[in-house]
C-alpha cells in the first residue's frame, strides 16, 4: 500500500515539476508572448482597458497584471482568444470597461461646425485626422479605429461616430 | 520550399467532339446588343456616349472607371438605344447598368490605325493594349494592361499562354488554336515586347492534336525562337493558372501571391489573339468565340460572336433547343453557373453556353454525412483537405479554416465530383470565403493601425526629448555666461 | 459499402467451412439487430430512415462483430454487442460519420470485458487430425438460442481455444514455442483453419485495394509493423516469441488490417497520418498479444489508436500548394 502511494505521489510531483519548468519563460520568450498577445488585439488604441494603448495592455497581460476581459472593441471573440493563448478561464467582456459596438464605427467631423482647433488631431492615437490650425479637419475613415478619443477634446462637439461602410 | 508538385485532379470525359466537328462560323447579326458596363474585373466603365448618339463599329463607348478597369467598344455600327440596367449573365440575371446598341446593319468601322508594335517602348505598348479594351478571356476578365504593368516587379519574365482548356464542354480555345494559330502567335510576339520577356510557352493539352499541329506550323512560320509549344496531361484542372505554371515551369506560385512572384505572366490564348487583332488589325475587343453545346441544342458548334448578342439568338443560330433541353449553363460543367433564362447578352467572360439535358446533368443523390473517406483530399489540385474544411466550414470555425488553407481553394469542384456522400463542397467553400476574407482584412487594418500608432508614439517621444534637450542646452549656455 | 460486404464473402465462406454454420446464424442475428437499432436511433434523432438505414454501414458493423465472436456464442452476445455498437458507439456520438471509435470494436471490447469466458469458447477447426464434435445445423441453432450445448455434449467436449489463446496459456505454463506448437491445431503458419481464413481475408482486402475503396497506407503499415515487431522478438528468443508469419496469419490480423482499421470515419485523415495510425495498431496488437491480458490485441489496438487520431491529424496536415511547409 505504502509503496504504491509513494510511487503515485512521486510521479505526480515529478510531472508537476516538469510542467512548472516548461512554463517558465525567458525574457526573449516574454517578448514573444507580448507580441503574440498584441497580435490578437484589435489595435484600436482607445485606452478603455485602462492602459495607454494595445501594447501596454498586452504587456500587462503577459505579466499577469491585467485580465483577459478588458477589451470592448475586441469583443468576446478576442477575450476567448486571449484566454486560450494564456491558459486562463474564458469570460465575456466586463461591461465596466465599455460595451462592444454591434458594427464597426468610425468618427466623422461635421465640417460646418469645425473651428480648426487641432485638439482632436492631437488626441488621435493613429494620426487618422488630417488638418492644421485654422484649417478644416477631416477624419480619414479608412484609418479610423473607432477609439472615440477625439470626441471629448472637441470644444464644439462636432464629432460623431458613424457605422463604417464596408 | 518542398518539391513542387502537380497533384490531384480528375480524368473527365471531354464532351467536345461534336462542338469541334465543324469550322468556326460568325454568329448571325442581331438587332439589339446589350453591353454591361461592369463585364470586366475592377471598376465599371463609364459611358462616353449618350442615348440617341450614332456610333460606329469599334468606337470606344465607355472608358475605364478606375485604376483597374477597361475600355468598352461598340461591336457594331448603329445608335445608342439606351443606357439603363439590364439583366446581366455575370449577376445571374440581376440588373447591371448596360449600354444598349441598336444595330443599323451597315457595319461601318471606326477609323483606327494598326500599331507597329516593335517601334514602341514597352510602356507605350502596354498603354495602347489597354485602349483596346483587352481583358483576360479565360474567364477572369482581368484588364490585361493592368496585369502587364503590375508584372514589372518581376525579373526575367516569362510569358505563359494558357491553351490548356481542361473543363469539359468548353472548346472555344481549341477552335481558336486550330483555325487562328497565327493570330495567337502574333499576339505572343506583341506581349513579349510589352513585357520585355525572352520566353513564351504556349501550353496545350495532349488530346488536341489539330491545335498542336496548327500552332507548331504558326510558330515555325514566325521564325521566333522565343516561342515554344508545350503539351500537358489533360487532367482537369490542368488549365488552372497555378497548376499549369507548376506543370510547365516546375515552381509553385506562393499562397496569396501571384504568378509574377515566380516571374511568370499567364494569359489565355484568346487574350493573345485579341491583342493581335487590336495591334495588327486595329480591331478592339468587340467579339469572342463562344462554344454552344449540350444535348439540349440541335447543332453543337463554336461561333464567333459580337459582344452583347443575346444567348437566345445564339441558340437560335444553332438550330434552337431540342425537346430534351433542361437547364442553361454559362461556363463549363465543373465551374459553370446555371442561368434562369436566355435573354442575357454574351459578355467578355462568356466562353461557353451549355443547353443541358438530363444526359448532360449528373443526377445528384441525397446529401449524406461525411464519412472521411479522403477521396476529396486525393482529388484536390491545391493539396488541401476538403473534408476538414467541410467540418470547420459547417462549424464556422474561421481560425481552423485559415489554418487548413480555405483561401487557397481554387473552387475547381474536383472534391464535389468524387464525394461519395454527394456533399456540395465547392459551394460551401465559396460561401465561407467572404467571412474569412473579412477577418483577414480586419487583421490587415489592425496591423496598419499598429504601425501608425507606433510611428506617432515615436514622433511624440522624439519631440519631447528634443524639447528637453533644447531646454538643457539653454540652461547650460546661461550657466556659462555670467549675469 | 456493398463492395466491402462482397469482399468479406471469401472470409465468411472459409469460416463456415472450418467452423460450421454458426457464423451465419450470428450474422443474421447481428444484421437484424443492427437494422432494428439503427432504425430506432434514427427515429429518436428525428432523421429520415432512407437513405441512412440501408447505406450498409450498420450491416458491416454487424458482420465484422459476428466474425469476431465464437460461432456457438449465445444469441444475446451478438445482439447486445451489436446494439451497443450501433446505439452507443455510433448514434450517441452523432451517427454516420461522427463516431470517434470503431463501433464494431467498441461492441467487441464491451463483450470481451463483460463476458470473457464466453468469448474464448471457440471450436476446433474442421481439418484432418482434429475431430471436432459433429454438430448438425439444428444442433448449432439450438446451442445458439438456448445458450447451452446439446444434451449429449458438455462445453468442454465441443469447444477449444484459438491458436492465439492456446499459445498464450501454454507459454504462461512455461512451455517453449516448440513444445506449444506440438498441439494438433498448429501448423506451419497461423494455425489450421485460421491461416486459410486470414488468406481469404487478404484476398478480399486486396480486391478492395484494387477497387480503390480503401487506401494502402493503413493495411500495409499495420501488417509491416506487426511483422517487424514479431521478427525482432522471435529472432531474439525464438522459444518465447512467435514468429512474424504466425502473427500475420492468426486471429484477426488480416481482418483488422483491411476491414476494421480502414474504417474511414475513425481513422486518421492524411496519408502520413494513416501510416502512423496503421503502424501504431500493428505495434499495439503485438504488444497486447505478447504481454497484455488478452489473446488477440486487434480490438484494443484499434480503439487506442482511435484515441490518438485527433493528435495524429493535427501534426500530419499535408503541405498545401503554394505554402512553404
Amino acid at each position: 500500500m505504502l509503496p504504491a502511494l509513494l510511487t503515485m505521489v512521486g510521479l505526480a510531483a515529478a510531472a508537476g515539476a516538469a510542467a512548472a519548468l516548461a512554463t517558465r519563460r525567458s525574457n526573449e520568450d516574454q517578448n514573444r508572448l507580448i507580441d503574440e498577445i498584441d497580435a490578437l488585439l484589435p489595435q484600436t488604441q482607445c485606452g478603455r482597458c485602462t492602459f495607454s494603448g494595445c501594447r501596454p495592455y498586452a504587456s500587462a497581460l503577459a505579466n499577469g497584471e491585467a485580465d483577459i476581459n478588458q477589451c470592448p472593441p475586441g469583443g468576446n471573440a478576442t477575450a476567448v482568444a486571449l484566454a486560450n493563448l494564456l491558459g486562463r478561464e474564458p469570460r465575456p467582456v466586463d461591461p465596466r470597461f465599455g460595451t462592444t459596438p454591434a458594427h464597426p464605427l468610425v468618427a466623422s467631423i461635421d465640417e460646418s461646425a469645425c473651428i480648426g482647433c487641432v485638439k482632436c488631431i492631437q488626441a488621435c492615437p493613429v494620426d487618422a485626422i488630417v488638418g492644421a490650425s485654422k484649417f478644416m479637419h477631416t477624419v480619414i475613415a479608412d484609418q479610423c479605429t473607432g477609439c472615440e478619443l477625439c470626441i471629448p477634446p472637441c470644444p464644439v462637439d462636432c464629432i460623431v461616430m458613424r457605422p463604417a461602410s464596408a | 520550399m518542398a518539391k513542387p508538385g502537380v497533384r490531384g485532379g480528375l480524368r473527365l470525359d471531354a464532351h467536345k467532339e461534336r462542338s469541334t466537328a465543324q469550322a468556326l462560323r460568325a454568329a448571325s447579326p442581331v438587332e439589339t446588343l446589350v453591353l454591361p458596363l461592369d463585364q470586366h474585373a475592377g471598376a465599371p466603365a463609364v459611358p462616353l456616349v449618350k442615348q440617341g448618339e450614332r456610333i460606329l463599329r469599334g468606337q470606344p463607348i465607355a472608358e475605364p472607371g478606375g485604376a483597374i478597369s477597361s475600355w468598352l467598344h461598340s461591336p457594331t455600327s448603329g445608335t445608342v438605344a439606351a443606357i439603363e440596367p439590364r439583366p446581366a449573365p455575370h449577376r445571374l440575371a440581376a440588373p447591371s447598368l448596360s449600354i444598349v446598341v441598336a444595330n443599323d446593319g451597315r457595319d461601318e468601322r471606326y477609323a483606327e490605325s494598326a500599331t507597329p508594335f516593335d517601334q514602341l517602348s514597352p510602356e507605350q505598348l502596354r498603354e495602347i493594349i489597354g485602349r483596346g479594351g483587352i481583358v483576360g478571356l479565360g474567364g477572369a476578365v482581368f484588364p490585361t494592361a493592368a496585369k502587364l504593368s503590375s508584372a514589372l516587379r518581376g525579373q526575367d519574365l516569362r510569358l505563359l499562354l494558357n491553351g490548356a482548356e481542361c473543363e469539359p464542354y468548353i472548346s472555344c480555345d481549341d477552335m481558336l488554336m486550330r483555325e487562328r494559330a497565327r493570330d495567337v502567335v502574333f499576339g505572343a510576339r506583341v506581349l513579349l515586347h510589352a513585357l520585355t520577356a525572352q520566353t513564351c510557352v504556349i501550353a496545350i493539352e495532349d488530346d488536341t492534336p489539330q491545335a498542336a499541329a496548327a500552332l507548331e506550323a504558326a510558330i515555325a512560320d514566325a521564325h521566333d525562337a522565343r516561342i515554344q509549344l508545350r503539351r500537358v496531361a489533360s487532367d482537369y484542372p490542368a488549365g488552372g493558372e497555378r497548376q499549369l505554371i507548376t506543370a510547365v515551369f516546375d515552381v509553385e506560385v506562393p499562397s496569396g501571391g501571384l504568378p509574377v512572384d515566380v516571374n511568370t505572366v499567364c494569359l489565355n490564348v484568346g487574350t493573345a489573339a485579341a491583342v493581335a487583332y487590336w495591334i495588327r488589325d486595329a480591331q478592339p475587343l468587340t467579339s469572342r468565340i463562344v462554344t454552344v453545346t449540350g444535348d439540349g441544342v440541335l447543332e453543337q458548334r463554336n461561333l464567333d460572336v459580337p459582344l452583347g448578342t443575346p444567348l437566345a439568338a445564339l441558340i437560335y443560330d444553332c438550330g434552337g433547343y431540342t425537346s430534351r433541353m433542361s437547364r442553361l449553363i454559362m461556363g463549363g460543367s465543373m465551374m459553370g453557373q446555371a442561368l434562369p433564362h436566355d435573354d442575357l447578352p454574351v459578355i467578355k467572360a462568356t466562353n461557353c453556353v451549355i443547353a443541358a439535358s438530363a444526359l448532360d446533368l449528373q443526377p445528384r443523390a441525397a446529401e449524406m454525412p461525411c464519412i472521411r473517406c479522403g477521396n476529396c483530399a486525393e482529388a484536390c489540385p491545391a493539396m488541401l483537405l476538403p473534408q476538414q474544411l467541410h467540418w470547420y466550414g459547417i462549424g464556422r470555425d474561421l481560425d481552423a479554416l485559415e489554418t487548413y488553407g480555405l483561401m487557397d481553394c481554387i473552387e475547381c469542384g474536383c472534391c464535389d465530383y468524387v464525394c461519395p456522400s454527394q456533399i456540395p463542397l465547392a459551394e460551401l467553400f465559396r460561401d465561407m470565403k467572404p467571412a474569412l476574407t473579412e477577418r483577414l482584412a480586419a487583421r490587415g487594418s489592425a496591423a496598419a493601425a499598429r504601425t501608425r500608432f507606433d510611428a506617432r508614439t515615436a514622433r511624440l517621444e522624439r519631440i519631447e526629448s528634443e524639447r528637453l534637450a533644447a531646454l538643457a542646452k539653454k540652461r547650460q549656455e546661461l550657466a556659462k555666461k555670467p549675469s | 459499402m456493398r463492395q466491402v460486404l462482397y469482399a468479406l464473402v471469401p472470409t465468411v465462406a472459409l469460416h463456415v467451412v472450418f467452423f460450421g454454420p454458426g457464423l451465419l446464424i450470428q450474422i443474421v442475428l447481428g444484421v437484424v439487430t443492427a437494422l432494428a437499432a439503427e432504425a430506432a436511433a434514427l427515429r429518436l434523432r428525428g432523421k429520415p430512415l432512407p437513405p441512412f438505414l440501408l447505406d450498409g454501414s450498420a450491416i458491416i458493423t454487424a458482420v465484422l462483430l459476428a466474425l469476431c465472436l465464437p460461432p456457438l456464442a449465445p444469441w444475446w452476445l451478438v445482439v447486445s454487442g451489436v446494439a451497443f455498437a450501433i446505439l452507443l458507439a455510433k448514434h450517441l456520438f452523432g451517427g454516420l460519420g461522427a463516431n470517434p471509435f470503431n463501433p464494431a470494436m467498441v461492441g467487441y471490447a464491451v463483450l470481451l470485458v463483460s463476458f470473457p469466458a464466453r468469448l474464448l469458447q471457440w471450436l476446433p477447426p474442421n481439418v484432418a487430425g482434429l475431430e471436432p464434435a459433429s454438430l448438425s445445423f439444428v444442433d448449432t441453432l439450438t446451442t445458439i438460442f438456448t445458450g447451452m450445448p446439446p444434451a449429449r455434449f458438455t462445453w468442454d467436449a465441443i469447444t477449444s481455444p484459438t491458436p492465439l489463446d492456446a499459445l498464450r496459456t501454454d507459454l504462461a505454463l512455461g512451455m517453449t514455442m516448440g513444445e506449444a506448437h506440438t498441439n494438433a491445431m498448429f501448423s506451419a503458419f497461423g494455425g489450421k483453419g485460421w491461416e486459410w481464413i486470414n488468406l481469404a481475408t487478404l484476398a478480399g482486402g486486396g480486391w478492395l485495394l484494387a477497387l480503390r475503396i480503401i487506401r494502402w497506407q493503413i493495411p500495409i503499415a499495420m501488417l509491416t509493423a506487426l511483422f517487424i515487431c514479431a521478427s525482432i522478438m522471435s529472432a531474439a528468443d525464438p522459444g518465447a516469441y512467435a514468429g512474424p508469419l504466425f502473427h500475420l496469419t492468426s486471429g484477426a490480423s488480416m481482418l483488422g488490417a483491411f476491414f476494421i482499421a480502414t474504417d474511414p470515419v475513425s481513422a486518421a485523415t492524411s496519408g502520413r497520418g494513416k501510416l502512423i495510425y496503421g503502424a501504431g495498431i500493428g505495434v499495439l496488437t503485438y504488444v497486447i498479444r505478447t504481454w497484455g491480458g488478452y489473446p488477440d490485441g486487434v480490438a484494443f489496438a484499434v480503439l487506442i489508436m482511435n484515441l490518438a487520431v485527433p493528435i495524429i491529424d493535427r501534426y500530419t496536415i499535408p503541405r498545401i500548394y503554394g505554402h512553404a511547409r
